[in-house]
C-alpha cells in the first residue's frame, strides 16, 4: 500500500492556471472546435457558407446597390433608363405608402388615424415595460378606454367628427384594428371561458368544452365566411351590420377559444394551496379568482397571449378573402397599378411586406421571450 | 329584496339564496334558457331572411349541375357533374395537398430541428434563422410569394427550365415523368411486395435470434436489398416492363407525364416550409428535454452513438414531440384552406367558394365544410388521446 | 478485451484540461492499482467531476495521457468503446432511463454491447439487482422507485457489464438522509468484493471504511493524497485542514 501512495503526484503548491494550448482557446480554436471538428463538419460548413453567399449577395444587390431610390413613375424603374439590372424600385412604395397605411381614408383626415395609432403607442409601451408603475391603471386605460375612444376617432360621426365608412379603410390600419380588436375583446372573453371551463357546474362546463373546441378545430378562414354570409341570416334582416363589424365579431370569437387555452394552461399552474388559502380567508368564487387566482394566472401566460397576438396578426391577411384590404391585400391591390408596372414590382411589394410583417413580428416574439425569461428567473 | 323584511320569513328564502348547489343550478338553468332562446331567434330570423333572399334550404342543391370547372381533380369530374361531385373533388384535394405537405413539413421540420443543435455553430446559426423568418411571416403572404413572385416568375412552356430533360419548370406548372406499367410490371410490385413481407419475416426472426444467442443482424441493409434489390433484378430479368413517359413541349404546354399545378405547388412548398419551421422549433425542444445526463449514462455504458440516439434519446423526445406535432399537422390541414387566396381548388374554395357563390346557400355549406374539419379534428385529438394516455412515463 | 496482466487499472500523467480559456485540470498525475478504492474530495468547483469523467471520456483532455487498463485513451472511437464498456459510471442524479423498466435498464447495455442473448442478459441483471437488494422492482418503471432505489438500480445497471473499474461522482449527494445509508451499504459490499473504485464523494466515514487513499483536489489540482487514516488525523495542507474543518462538523 505504502508503494502506490508514492505514485500520486501532489502539486507542491499551488500554480497559476495557464493558458490553454492555442488549439483550444483563440479564435483559431473556436474555429476548430465549432466549424471544423470533423471532416463531415468542414462540408457542412463550406456549403453553409455557399448557401449564405447565394442568398445574401443578391439580397443585398436588390434591397440596396442595384434598387432605384427615387423616381416618379414606371420609367424610372425600368433598366433601360436605369442602364443596369434595376434592384427594387423604391419609389413603388414611396408613392403607395399612404395606401397601404391608411388605405382610403380621407387624406385629410389621416390625423385623426396617426392620433389613435400615437395613443395606442402611448398606452402600450408602459405596458410592456415591466418595470413601469401603475399596471392596473394602465390595462384599464389601454383594454377599457382606448377602444371606446379609437372607435369614436376612426368612425368618427359624432363629437364633430366626420363619419368615415369602414370600407375605406385599408392597409396596416385594417391589421391594426383587426389584431387589436381581437386581442382586446378575446382576452376578456378568454378568461371567462377559461374560468367556465373549470368550473363544476357541468351545463356550463359543457358550454364551453363545445365553444372552445368548435373554434379550435375550424380554419379561420371558414370562421370569416362564418361571420360574412351566415352570420347576417341569424340576425333580424333590420340590422345591418358593417362588413369590418363582422369580421371582427368573427375574429374576436375565433381568437377567445385560443386565448381561453392559454389563460386555462396559467390557471392549471396555479397550486391548490392558493384557492384553499383564498377560501380559508373567506373570499367568495370571484373574489378569489379576481385578486388571488387570476392576477397570478395572467402575469404567467403574458408570453401566451403576446404569442397569441402574433398568431392573431398574421391571420388578419386572411380578411383580403373576405374582400377587405388589410396590410397584404392593399399591396396586391397596388401590383395592379399600370402607373408602376415594371419587372421589379411585384418583388418590390414582397419585400417591403415582408420586412414590415417580419418587423413587427419578430420584435414582439423576442418581447414575449423577455418575458418568459424574467418570469422563469423571478420565480424560481 | 330580502333586506327589507327582517320577518322570520326571510330566513328560509336566504338559505335558498345562498344555497350553492341550488344557485349552481339556477345559474345553468338561466344559461340554458338563454341558449335555447338564441337558437330559436336565429332559426326564426334565418328563415323569414332566407324566404325574403328566395333562397333554397336543404341539401338538395348536392344534385344539382356544378357547372363549373376545376383545374385539378383526382377523380374523374367534368362541368356537368354535380355539387355533391364537387365537395369529393374539393375534399379529395385539400387530402392530397395536406398529405403530400404533411410528409414534406415533417421531413423538413426534423432536418432543421436536428441542424439547430449541431455542434457546427454556422449550420445551427442558419436554421435558426430560417426558423425565425420563416414564423414571423403571414402564410397567406408566403403563398402569394410563392405563386407570384417565384412560380409565377418561372418562363413560359417554350422555355421551360428543364431539370435532367425529365422535369420542366414553367409558369403552367411542373410537369415530372409519369411511370407507364407494361406486361409484366405485375412481377415487379409483386416482388415490391414480396420483399416489404420477407423483411417483415426477417425482423422477426433477427429479434428472436438475438434473444437467443445474441447476435445482432444487419436488418437496415438486408431490408434495403430486399425491398429495393429485389425488385431491381426482377425488373431486369423481366426486360424493364416498368417505364417512363416524359413530358413534351407540344404547341404551348406539355402532355404527357403528369404537371403539378402551379397553384398546387406553390400551396404545397409554402405549407411545408411554414409549418416545418414550427416542427423544426417542436423537435429541438423535445431532444432538448432528454437532459444530458441520458446521453452521457448511455455512452457511459458503451453505447454507441447511433444506438444512444434510436433507444436512449429519440423514444423519450417522441413522448414530449408527438403531441405538439400532431397539432401542426392539423394546423397544416386547416391552413390548406388558405387555397382560396390563389386559386387552388380544394375544398374550402370550391365548396365554401365558388359553391356557395352559386347557391347562396351558406348555412348548409358553411355547416358542411366547417364539419369536415371538425370532424378532422376531433379524430386526430381522439387519436391523440389514446397515444398519451399509453404512453405516459409512469411516476410515482 | 486485454489479455496483458496489468497491474494498474488507471494510468493519469501530467494530464491537463481546459474549458475554453479555463484552466480546470492542471498536470493531474494518479496512478490507481487494480483492485484499489480512492476517495476524491474537495471543495464545490475543484474539478472533481470533470476529472472522473475524464477517464471515461466523456470530456476530452487536452494535455498528457490518461490509461486505463493499459489503454490510451485518443480519439480513436472504437478503443473509446472498449474502455467505455469496461469502465462503469455512477452518476449523482442517477440518470436512470425513464422509458425502460428496470430490468430494461440492465439488460439494455449487455444486449447491444455485450451482444448477450436477452435471457443470459436477464439473469445477469437479475443477479445484480439481488445483489442491491432490489430484486422486486425489476419490472418497475424509474419513476415509481424512490431515490436509494433507484441509484441501486444505475449501480446494478452499471455492475451487468461486469466492469473492471467503478466510477463513482457523488452518488449519495442528490438523496435524503435515510437513502444515503442504502446505496453506501451497496458501495461498501462492491468494495468489500475487490471492485477497483474511484469515487468522488463527500461521506467521510465510507472513505475511513474502505479507502485505500484519500485524494483531495483544489483549483484543479491534487493537492494533497494519502491513507485514510493518515489523511484524517494529520492534514497538510491548510486547505485541506480548512476543507475537513467544515466537512466534519
Ligand atoms: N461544460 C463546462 N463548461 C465550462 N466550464 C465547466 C463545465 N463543466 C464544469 N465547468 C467548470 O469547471 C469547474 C470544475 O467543475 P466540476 O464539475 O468538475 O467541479 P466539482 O469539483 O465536481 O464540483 P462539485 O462538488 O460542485 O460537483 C467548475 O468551475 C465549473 O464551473
Ligand atoms: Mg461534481
Amino acid at each position: 500500500m505504502t508503494g502506490t501512495t508514492q505514485t500520486a503526484y501532489v502539486a507542491p503548491a499551488i500554480t497559476a492556471p495557464l493558458p490553454p494550448p492555442i488549439a483550444v482557446g483563440g479564435p483559431v480554436g473556436w474555429v476548430r472546435g465549432n466549424l471544423l471538428n470533423s471532416w463531415s463538419n468542414a462540408i457542412v460548413t463550406i456549403v453553409s457558407l455557399y448557401l449564405i453567399w447565394a442568398v445574401a449577395v443578391p439580397l443585398i444587390n436588390f434591397l440596396i446597390i442595384d434598387a432605384v431610390w427615387d423616381g416618379a413613375g414606371r420609367a424610372d424603374c425600368l433598366p433601360e433608363k436605369v442602364g443596369h439590372s434595376v434592384g427594387a424600385c423604391w419609389p413603388f412604395i414611396g408613392a403607395k405608402f399612404s395606401q397601404l397605411v391608411y388605405g382610403f381614408y380621407p387624406w385629410n383626415l389621416h390625423w385623426r388615424v396617426d392620433l389613435t395609432f400615437a395613443l395606442g403607442a402611448v398606452l402600450l409601451v408602459p405596458l410592456m415595460i415591466p418595470r413601469a408603475p401603475l399596471k392596473m391603471l394602465n390595462s384599464i386605460l389601454f383594454f377599457g378606454v382606448f377602444p371606446i375612444v379609437a372607435f369614436f376617432l376612426l368612425v368618427g360621426g359624432s363629437f364633430g367628427l366626420e363619419h368615415v365608412e369602414t370600407r375605406s379603410w385599408g392597409g396596416l390600419l385594417v391589421t391594426l384594428v383587426v389584431a387589436v380588436t381581437g386581442i382586446v375583446v378575446s382576452l376578456p372573453l378568454g378568461i371567462l371561458l377559461a374560468l367556465g371551463r373549470r368550473s363544476h357546474m357541468p351545463a356550463v362546463q359543457g358550454m364551453c368544452v363545445i365553444f372552445i373546441e368548435f373554434w379550435r378545430g375550424v380554419p379561420l378562414i371558414t370562421v370569416l365566411f362564418f361571420a360574412t354570409y351566415m352570420l347576417p341570416l341569424f340576425l333580424p334582416n333590420t340590422w345591418t351590420i358593417d362588413a369590418l363589424l363582422r369580421v371582427l365579431v368573427g375574429v374576436a370569437l375565433f381568437s377567445a377559444a385560443y386565448m381561453a387555452e392559454v389563460v386555462r394552461g396559467g390557471l392549471q399552474a396555479i397550486p391548490r394551496g392558493q384557492f384553499e388559502a383564498a377560501s380559508a380567508l373567506g373570499l367568495g368564487y370571484w373574489k378569489t379568482m379576481g385578486l388571488i387566482v387570476l392576477p397570478q394566472a395572467l402575469r404567467l401566460v403574458i408570453p401566451g397571449i403576446v404569442n397569441n397576438f402574433i398568431g392573431l396578426f398574421k391571420d388578419t391577411t386572411l380578411v383580403l378573402i373576405v374582400s377587405i384590404f388589410d396590410f397584404l391585400g392593399q399591396m396586391r391591390a397596388a401590383f395592379a397599378d399600370p402607373n408602376w408596372s415594371t419587372p421589379v414590382t411585384l418583388y418590390t411589394g414582397f419585400a417591403f411586406c415582408g420586412i414590415v410583417y417580419f418587423v413587427f413580428c419578430f420584435s414582439m416574439s423576442r418581447y414575449s421571450l423577455f418575458v418568459e425569461r424574467r418570469l422563469n428567473t423571478s420565480h424560481r | 329584496m330580502t333586506g327589507e323584511r327582517e320577518g322570520p320569513a326571510a330566513r328560509p328564502r336566504l338559505a335558498v339564496l345562498y344555497n350553492p348547489k341550488l344557485r349552481g343550478i339556477f345559474y345553468q338553468l338561466v344559461l340554458l334558457a338563454i341558449m335555447v332562446w338564441l337558437g330559436i331567434e336565429f332559426a326564426l330570423n334565418a328563415k323569414t331572411n332566407l324566404q325574403a333572399q328566395k333562397i333554397a334550404t336543404g341539401f338538395g342543391f348536392l344534385d344539382n349541375t356544378a357547372g363549373f370547372g376545376v383545374n385539378q381533380s383526382l377523380i374523374a369530374y367534368q362541368e356537368s357533374d354535380t355539387y355533391g361531385r364537387v365537395f369529393f373533388v374539393g375534399l379529395l384535394n385539400t387530402l392530397v395537398v395536406s398529405a403530400f405537405g404533411i410528409a414534406l413539413a415533417t421531413a423538413i421540420g426534423f432536418l432543421v430541428g436536428v441542424a439547430r443543435l449541431s455542434n457546427n455553430w454556422l449550420i445551427a446559426r442558419l436554421a435558426g434563422v430560417y426558423v425565425e423568418v420563416i414564423r414571423n411571416l403571414p402564410l397567406l403572404f408566403q403563398i402569394l410569394f410563392w405563386y407570384l413572385a417565384v412560380l409565377g416568375a418561372l418562363p413560359a412552356p417554350r422555355n421551360a427550365i428543364s431539370v435532367l430533360d425529365g422535369v420542366f419548370l414553367s409558369n403552367r406548372g411542373i410537369a415530372v415523368p409519369r411511370p407507364l406499367f407494361g406486361e409484366g410490371s405485375g412481377l415487379v410490385l409483386a416482388a415490391f411486395a414480396a420483399g416489404i413481407v420477407v423483411t417483415l419475416m426477417l425482423r422477426f426472426w433477427a429479434q428472436a435470434r438475438q434473444e437467443k444467442t445474441g447476435q445482432q443482424f444487419p436488418l437496415g441493409c438486408a431490408a434495403a436489398g430486399l425491398i429495393l434489390g429485389l425488385p431491381l433484378l426482377v425488373m431486369i430479368a423481366a426486360g424493364f416492363p416498368i417505364g417512363f413517359e416524359l413530358p413534351q413541349l407540344r404547341g404551348f404546354n406539355f402532355v404527357g407525364g403528369v404537371t403539378m399545378i402551379p397553384e398546387f405547388t406553390a400551396l404545397l412548398i409554402a405549407l411545408s416550409t411554414y409549418t416545418a419551421a414550427f416542427i423544426a422549433e417542436i423537435v429541438r425542444s423535445g431532444i432538448q428535454a432528454v437532459s444530458r445526463g441520458q446521453t452521457e449514462a448511455a455512452y457511459s455504458l458503451g453505447l454507441k452513438p447511433g444506438r444512444t440516439m434510436s433507444m436512449v434519446v429519440i423514444p423519450q423526445a417522441m413522448r414530449v414531440i408527438i403531441p405538439p406535432l400532431t397539432s401542426q399537422y392539423l394546423n397544416l390541414t386547416k391552413n390548406s384552406s388558405l387555397a382560396v387566396g390563389i386559386g387552388y381548388p380544394d375544398l374550402f374554395a370550391v365548396f365554401a367558394g365558388t359553391t356557395l357563390n352559386q347557391t347562396g346557400q351558406a348555412i348548409e355549406i358553411l355547416a358542411v365544410t366547417m364539419a369536415v374539419y371538425l370532424v378532422i379534428s376531433l379524430i386526430t385529438s381522439a387519436l391523440m388521446n389514446w397515444y398519451n394516455s399509453r404512453l405516459q412515463l409512469v411516476e410515482r | 478485451m486485454h489479455t496483458t496482466k496489468n497491474e494498474t487499472a488507471v494510468e493519469i500523467v501530467a494530464m491537463n484540461k481546459w474549458y475554453g480559456q479555463f484552466h480546470v485540470l492542471r498536470d493531474i498525475n494518479l496512478k490507481v492499482g487494480r483492485g484499489e478504492r480512492i476517495v476524491i474530495c474537495g471543495p464545490s468547483g475543484s474539478g472533481k467531476s470533470t476529472l472522473i469523467r475524464c477517464i471515461n471520456r466523456l470530456e476530452e483532455h487536452q494535455k498528457g495521457k490518461i490509461i486505463v487498463d493499459g489503454t490510451e485513451l485518443t480519439n480513436d472511437l472504437k478503443k473509446i468503446d472498449e474502455i467505455r464498456s469496461d469502465v462503469g459510471m455512477v452518476f449523482q442524479h442517477f440518470n436512470l432511463f425513464p422509458h425502460l423498466t428496470v430490468l430494461e435498464n440492465c439488460t439494455l447495455a449487455p444486449i447491444w454491447v455485450r451482444k448477450m442473448p436477452k435471457k443470459d442478459a436477464e439473469e445477469v441483471a437479475r443477479k445484480y439487482l439481488e445483489r442491491v437488494r432490489i430484486p422486486e422492482q425489476a419490472m418497475k418503471y424509474p419513476g415509481q422507485l424512490s431515490g436509494g432505489q433507484q441509484q441501486r438500480v444505475a449501480i446494478a445497471r452499471a455492475l451487468c457489464m461486469e466492469p473492471k473499474i467503478m466510477l463513482f461522482d457523488e452518488p449519495t449527494s442528490a438523496l435524503d438522509p435515510e437513502m444515503v445509508k442504502e446505496v453506501l451499504d451497496t458501495m461498501v459490499t462492491l468494495a468489500l468484493d475487490g471492485m477497483t473504485m474511484l469515487c468522488v464523494t463527500h461521506e467521510m466515514g465510507f472513505a475511513r471504511q474502505v479507502a485505500n487513499r484519500v485524494v483531495f483536489m483544489d483549483v484543479g489540482q491534487i493537492v494533497e493524497a494519502n491513507e485514510p487514516k493518515e489523511f484524517f488525523a494529520h492534514p497538510q495542507h491548510e486547505r485541506t485542514k480548512l476543507f475537513l474543518s467544515q466537512i466534519l462538523h
